[in-house]
Parts: C-alpha cells; structure tokens; sequence
C-alpha cells in the first residue's frame, strides 16, 4: 500500500512501486485529465505539479512521490486552486486554446507553474517553459497568447 | 454510453430530400423511431427529440447531434453554432452529443457513408442541419400558437424565448413537450426558409466559444483512453517489427508473472496482453518473448524504396492523369526550360491521443467506444471480424485526441484488432485496445513516399508554355472500398490531385502517375494528396517568377486571372502581409508565397524566415488568407489554419519515417521530433469575405506551407529546397 497527497486529498493505492505515477492517477485514483501521450517524457501531456514543480507523471514512478504534493488539473480548477491556476483556466477559456484537447491539460500545468514563477514571463520565458510540452494541433500561438492573458490577469 | 434502444437498418445513405423524413422531422414521429424517447409523448419527460439532430429539454437545453467526429477542429461547435442559429436559440443553453453509428440518418452527404474527412463536414451538413434547426423552431412556434390561439405568424422568437405582441411569453423547453407530442406534425416547408444572414447573430460572429471549450480545459473531457467500463480489461499488443510479419510462437513466462496480468492471447496482428491496469498491461507486454514469421514481410529499407520512385519518374508514367495540348513538344523548343525533382518521404499523424478503441463482445453483439471517424466502414469491419449482424454492432462516438485522418481507416485497423482480441480471448468483459507511442508511430499508414520530376517552360514573355509533371509512390485507394470511386484508369486521384488539376494558365499540360507498391500501409493524411503536389507545383511557378525576372506575386496573379479565387487569397495575403518582394526584408531574411486550392477552399501563405548564425532557418511569422466561403466561427477557422500551418510546419522542418531493413526507425518523439512551441512563428488569418456556402477549413492551412518556407528560404539563401523534410541542413544568406 502507498499513499499520496492528491489535490489535497490522502490516496491509498495498492500497485506496485515501480509504477508510474501517471497510470496510479488514471486508472487507480481515477484522475483522467492527466494524458498519457509518449511515457517517456518527451510530450508534457502527463504533467502534474510535485510540490509546485513541473513533473513528467510518466516517468515518475509512485514510490518517488513520498510526502510530495501531488497536483493535478483537477486541483487546478475551481476555488481552491491557486490564482495562478485559475488565471490561466480563465485565459485557456476566453481565447478558446484548445483544439482536440489532449494535450491541454499538461500544457496548463506548465503554464501554471511558470507564471508562479514569473509573473511577467516574455515570450522567450514562455517557449522556455513551455518547450517540454508538445501540442500536435499547433496550439502554440494561443498557448502564448493565452499566458500573457493570464499574467495581465494576475496583475489586475 | 447511450446508444438508441434500437438501431435502424444500417448501409442506406440517409437522403435529406427522400418523402418521409421532412413529413415527420417535425414531430415526434423519427424521436420514437429511434427509440430515444424513454417517456410516452405527454408525459413530463427528459429531452424531446424533434428530428435526429435536435433535442430540446423542459429547462430549455437544446442539444445538437454531431454526426462528424470532433478530434479538434471545431466541427462540434460548427454544426452547433448552425442550429443556434437557424433556431433563434440561445447560444448557453447549448449542449452537443455524438450521434451514435447509423449510416442511414447520419451520413456524410459528400460520401454517402457515415464519416469525417476530406474537409467536408461542415459543407455537406449545411443546408441538413438548418433545414433539422428550422422544422424543430417551426414545431415550437406552432405549439405555442395552438396554446396561445394565435396565428403562427404573430409569433417572434429570440434566444430561445418565444413571444407573441400580446405579452404572452414562453421559453422552448416549456413547449418542447408538446411540439415534440403533436399528433398533427409540422411538415418543414419543402423549400425552408431560411434566414436571411444579415440576420444572423452567431454565424460570422466573433465570440462565440467553443462547445468543448471547458470539458477540455478542466480536465473533465472524456477520451478514448480514458474510458473504464466495470470489469475491463486493458490490452496492449507486441506488434511485429516488420509489416507482414505474423507471430510464429511466444513465450510468456515473464508476462504472466507482472501483477494484474489476466490474458496472452495471439491474434493475427501480433500477441496481446490483457491486464487490469495499463501499466501491467505495458510491463506485460514488454516482456514477452515473440518469434515472428517474416515470410512475406516488407524487409526493403525506405531508401530503396524512394530509389524506385525517383526510377519511376525518370521515364514515362504508367499511367495519365491529365493531358492538355502538347507538353512535351512545347517543352522541345522553349527558350527556358527548369527541371525540378522533389522527394516527400513517409509521414506519421502522430496524433496527440495515440490509438485505442474500447470493445465489447457480448450475447451476439458489438458495442464499441471510440473517436471513430468512418462509422460505416467501422460497422461493417465489426460486423464481418466478430462475425455478427451489422445490427448487433453499436458505435459511440466519443472526443478523439487528434487524428489527421488515422482514425478514419478503409480496414479500421485499429477496431478490427480490439475485437480480434476480444474474439479471441472469448472474455465478455469490455476490453479497452491501448496503443503507446511506439505502436502509434510504427504502425504504419502513413502519408505515402512519393518522387515528383517537373519540366516547365517559359516563353520570350516570361509566361509558362508547358508544364510536364510525373509523379510516383504508393497509392491511398487502391484495395479499398473507395478504390471504384477514386482511381480511374490507373490514377488514384489522391495521389495527383493539385498538380493534374494545375489552376495556373499553361497551355500545355501533363500530369503522369507510376503507382508504386511497397508492404508499407499508407492512409490519407491531413490534406492527402496536396501534402506533396503543392509543394511540387508552388515551388516550380516560383522559380518560373524568378526565371522571368517576375515578381512571384505578381507573376501568379498574372496566371489565376480566371480563378478568381485564388486571387481573392493571394492578394489578401499579400496585403495584410505587406508584400515588397521576396527580399524586402534584408539581408539574411526572405519571403515566400504560395497559394492552393484544396477540398475547394482557397489558403495563400507568406512565410517570412531569417538565417541564423548556426545556417538554421528561422519562421518568425505567416500571414494566411483563406476563402472557404460564409465563415460559420471566424474563430474556429483562425485555429484551423494556425494548427494547419503548425501540422505542415512540423512536417516540413524535420518529420519522417524511414525504415532500415523493413523495420520503421522512428519509434517515439525523441525520433520523430514534432513541432515545439519554440519553432512556432506568429501566425496571423484572413478571411475573404464571401457568400459562397461553406467549405472546409481542417486541411487547406496545411499545403501552402512547405512551398512559401522553401520559397522563402530561397530568398534569402539562393537555395531551393525540394526534398523535405529540411532537416539539419545549413544554409548561408545569399
Ligand atoms: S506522457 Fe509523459 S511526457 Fe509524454
Ligand atoms: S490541442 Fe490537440 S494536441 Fe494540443
């Protein structure tokens, strides 16, 4: 048995510890928004925040998680989320980013862990940052677009 | 999943203008047809189905039916935003939901089959679902005449709410039970009156968000892979590592020793792991033991492969797709003649989701979950592999993670091998058919290989006089179901179309085809055939413009005077692009342009690149002009063709599929490096104004790209670039 700290929450899973902590979120605590795309850290669709820290889910096997606080968009959306957060869902809706979607939820939390980061990022902060996290739908120009919205937001 | 009690009789296209559907469409007659009225007409109840692509509920919600797979580009939105519309509704209380498989009410008019592609979506649906929006208003308009014993034509209805001048008010969902109850059904008129759009409210209009806007940005939108059914099983497959090949014996000893793994079974395909979780099924699948019998397999590298089609194109086609006046004669005497050779290699769609399907075979039946794109032939791949009655086969349809046209399968290859595995496990439990990354991106059908050769020649003015085009490479359509439509006389139309169709003015014309066969499985992908031939055809007239000391704007403009609209685009393009010339930017800068008609929308592209220090290329912007008719979501369209310019972009710099020895070398992104966010250039869309009806906006943003880059690193490097993808290449500023 291992526990975790979800999206504030105590999980007890029984898997074995070698198992990434990608697949213990999807198919044990049944957090689907987090995306399974290449398992082998080169796409950011599994992205979760360990201890505010981008992390690849994938490649992060559940026994390494510890005491670590595990966030995931689930705990990104609504009113316990950070400001952060709910900046960049805010700005992630009004300019309409998403295409097919999949990719979505791992590109927030890199954009969410950047603006806690940098509350002014520039363009070459942001395709730093964001360089990890692959959207084949091209989202880029409003990923951009979508975090400069949620910093402005942060300052009003 | 919620498909229909009852599945109507399948293989009948479903005929708007056949007698029956308009007569009843209005009234509750085709809601109990299809069984999905759980309620007696009368009694309070959920929503009422008013026609198989409207429902209203009492609190007022009206829910669209989307046909079309929605894997990104907005045609959930689309048809959504159409219905609002021709309904007076009010845009919030919107809701959408995939129509369940049933060819016969939810064919693609352009196929006559139930299916997304080819950029027809929204063009064939147009006039089908204004015409299911208008009958639903007119029903609701004239129950709430009947209560209110007022003419149908006092009545006014806005958002959603219907009103007459009396003061007497009422929402949809208050007359749904009714309109949908009548016993007297309201006919649509036979010829709908449609609204005029300086009327309109949503379509045109900016604002208006997408359906799947929040599902997919909290996380709460459902995909394939995220499906869990009670009792499922994850299966996850060792495929060969050669096409053709088939398992010969496995050896499971460690498989069966990874926790949670309940199944190996072998399947034609390869050897499958059934498991409770995905990652027992990976970790079991991993370490199987597989012999392979490659009697048979593809063992040719795709080097030899491409080598056969550069062959193919130094003689004469086997085949002609197009033959006008006398090219090779006319290119015998021309004062200038270019040559050209290009190379396009093998592409994977690489969609963001990789594949997966969720099946059950269960008491003779089928019932499949998945983003399925062409229902018709899944059903009857379904049908034919379980071995049930097209019937017994259901489909829901749920959010697809990407696709560029590999969910859409003549074979459905993907489906077929979940119920080969369910079949042969004899589990009636719901098993869920997990591809990674690596099985996604070795699986083949992909956007063929092909070689082109032009020879174009000028005349003393500077004007095109002959334009002799060969092309060769693998054909999409050959062995389908869409083969007797599609390849005529030796020619897959998808493997010419865009160059046999050549919309600049050459008096002498050919277009000849060498089909080349290969065991390598190849499928359309994003924009098919104008993947490769716009590059070919946009990069030659280039050069022509430079051979005839002509501006290459100018110069196209100069032959697209009776296609009037590409030249709408491609001065739209240019305007808002500020167009001086391809080397008006500087030195160690260029400026392309390319302009192509596809899937009868109209896209040119200026492409604006610098030189770096390191000799890479730079895009730093694109400026888009598309017609593609009445814009139904200006929005939805701008995404459209900035991921278009991505898709291509990606492709273009460094994307392909080689194979050593019949062994595809790309297994995941590290290999197949797509496009970042650190190469993606400002992209900036323009719409042509236009009357015209609808036509499609996912494909089109793709072709114009690789030509306008290659034809901008042109003008600022003197090189041109014909083989794609770039690769590392280096280049010095000119
Ligand atoms: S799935 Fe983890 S980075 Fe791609
Ligand atoms: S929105 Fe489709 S992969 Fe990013």
């Amino acid at each position: 048995m291992i526990k975790l700290k979800v999206n504030g929450e105590v999980r007890t899973v029984d898997v074995e510890d070698d198992t990434p902590l990608l697949w213990v979120l999807r198919d044990e605590i049944g957090l689907t928004g987090t995306k399974f795309g290449c398992g082998v850290a080169q796409c950011g669709a599994c992205t979760v925040h360990m201890d505010g820290q981008p992390v690849r889910s994938c490649l992060t096997s559940v026994a390494d998680v510890g005491d670590s606080e595990i966030v995931t968009i689930e705990g990104l959306v609504g009113a316990n989320a950070s400001k952060e957060a709910q900046a960049v869902q805010a700005a992630w809706r009004a300019l309409d980013v998403v295409q097919c979607g999949y990719c979505q939820s791992g590109q927030m939390m890199s954009a969410a862990a950047l603006l806690t980061e940098n509350k002014k990022p520039t363009d070459e902060d942001i395709d730093a940052a964001m360089s990890g996290n692959v959207c084949r739908c091209a989202t880029y120009v409003r990923i951009r677009a979508a975090i400069h919205d949620a910093s402005r937001r942060l300052e009003a | 999943m919620n498909a229909p009690t009852r599945v109507p009789a399948k293989g009948q296209p479903f005929d708007l203008n056949r007698r029956g559907f308009l007569a009843v469409a209005g009234g509750a007659g085709l809601g109990l047809m299809i069984g999905l009225r759980a309620t007696p007409a009368g009694a309070a109840a959920g929503p009422v189905r008013f026609n198989p692509f409207v429902k209203v509920a009492p609190d007022g919600a009206v829910t669209v039916i989307v046909k079309h797979l929605d894997k990104g580009q907005g045609v959930a939105t689309g048809l959504a935003t159409i219905v609002a519309e021709e309904m007076d509704a009010d845009w919030a209380t919107i809701r959408t939901e995939f129509a369940p498989a049933n060819p016969e009410l939810y064919a693609n008019l352009a196929f006559k089959a139930q299916g997304t592609g080819g950029s027809t979506s929204i063009a064939n649906s147009w006039d089908q679902y204004r015409t299911a929006a208008a009958t639903a208003r007119a029903a609701l308009v004239k129950a709430a005449a009947d209560e209110w014993k007022v003419p149908v034509g006092e009545i006014k209805v806005e958002s959603g709410v219907i009103s007459h001048p009396s003061g007497k008010k009422g929402s949809f969902g208050q007359f749904a039970d009714k309109a949908g109850a009548a016993p007297e059904p309201v006919a649509a008129p036979q010829a709908p009156q449609f609204k005029d759009p300086k009327d309109y409210r949503l379509i045109g209009k900016e604002g208006v968000h997408r359906v799947d806007n929040d599902a997919k940005t909290d996380g709460t939108a459902i995909y394939t892979q995220d499906l869990k059914f009670p009792g499922m099983l994850v299966a996850v497959v060792a495929h060969p590592p050669k096409f053709g090949a088939k398992p010969k014996s496995f050896d499971d000893a460690e498989t069966k020793k990874v926790k949670g793994v309940e199944r190996v079974v072998q399947i034609p395909t390869g050897v499958a792991v059934l498991a409770k979780s995905t990652w027992a099924a990976i970790k079991g699948r991993n370490a199987l033991k597989v012999e392979w019998d490659e009697t048979g397999a593809e063992t040719r590298g795709s080097e030899a492969m491409l080598a056969a089609c550069r062959e193919a194109v130094a003689k004469p086609g086997v085949a002609t797709a197009t033959n006008a006046g006398d090219a090779e004669g006319a290119l015998k005497g021309a004062a200038k003649v270019i040559e050209a050779d290009f190379a396009f290699p093998y592409l994977a769609h690489a969609a963001m989701e990789p594949l997966n399907a969720c099946v059950e075979l269960k008491d003779g039946a089928v019932k499949i979950t998945t983003g399925a794109q062409f229902q018709s032939i899944d059903l009857a791949v379904a049908s034919q592999v379980a071995g049930v009655p097209m019937d017994k086969v259901t489909i829901d349809t749920v959010w697809a993670g990407g696709s560029f046209g590999r969910r859409a399968v003549p074979n459905s290859d993907y489906i077929a091998e979940a119920i080969t595995i369910a079949k042969a496990s004899g589990l009636t439990t719901p098993i869920k058919l997990v591809w990674t990354r690596e099985d996604d991106m070795k699986g083949g059908y992909y956007r063929p290989m092909y070689a082109h050769k032009v020879k174009a020649a000028i005349g003393p003015d500077g004007m095109p006089v002959a334009w002799h085009h060969r092309i060769a490479g693998q054909s999409i359509m050959t062995g389908t179901a869409m083969e007797a439509m599609l390849v005529k006389d030796g020619v897959d139309d998808t493997s010419v179309e865009g160059a046999s169709n050549l919309a600049y003015a050459v008096p002498n014309l050919k277009v000849e085809l060498t089909t080349i066969k290969t065991g390598v499985p190849v499928l359309w992908w994003r924009s098919v055939g104008h993947t490769h031939t716009a590059h070919a055809v946009e990069s030659v007239i280039d050069e022509l413009a430079y051979a005839a000391g002509k501006d290459p704007v100018e110069y196209r403009l100069a032959l697209l005077k009776d296609k009037p609209r590409h030249t709408a685009a491609l001065k739209l393009a240019a305007e808002k692009a500020d167009w001086k010339g391809p080397q008006s930017l500087g030195k160690g800068k260029g400026r392309g342009v390319a302009v192509h008609e596809s899937f009868a929308s109209y896209v040119a592209q200026i492409v604006d690149v610098s030189i770096q220090g390191d000799g890479s290329v730079k895009v730093d912007r694109v400026v888009a002009a598309i017609d593609c008719g009445l814009v139904v979501n200006p929005d939805v369209v701008r995404s459209q063709i900035e991921g278009g310019v991505g898709y291509g972009l990606g492709a273009a710099l460094r994307n392909a599929i080689t194979l050593a020895d019949g062994e595809v070398e790309q297994g995941n992104f590290d290999s197949y490096e797509p496009l970042r966010i650190t190469d993606m250039p400002k992209v900036e869309v323009h719409m042509v104004p236009s009357g015209e009806k609808p036509t499609g906006v996912g494909e089109p943003g793709v072709p114009p790209l690789a030509p306008a880059l290659a034809n901008a690193i042109f003008a600022a490097t003197g090189k041109r670039v014909r083989d794609l993808p770039l690769g590392d290449q280096k280049f010095t500023s000119a």
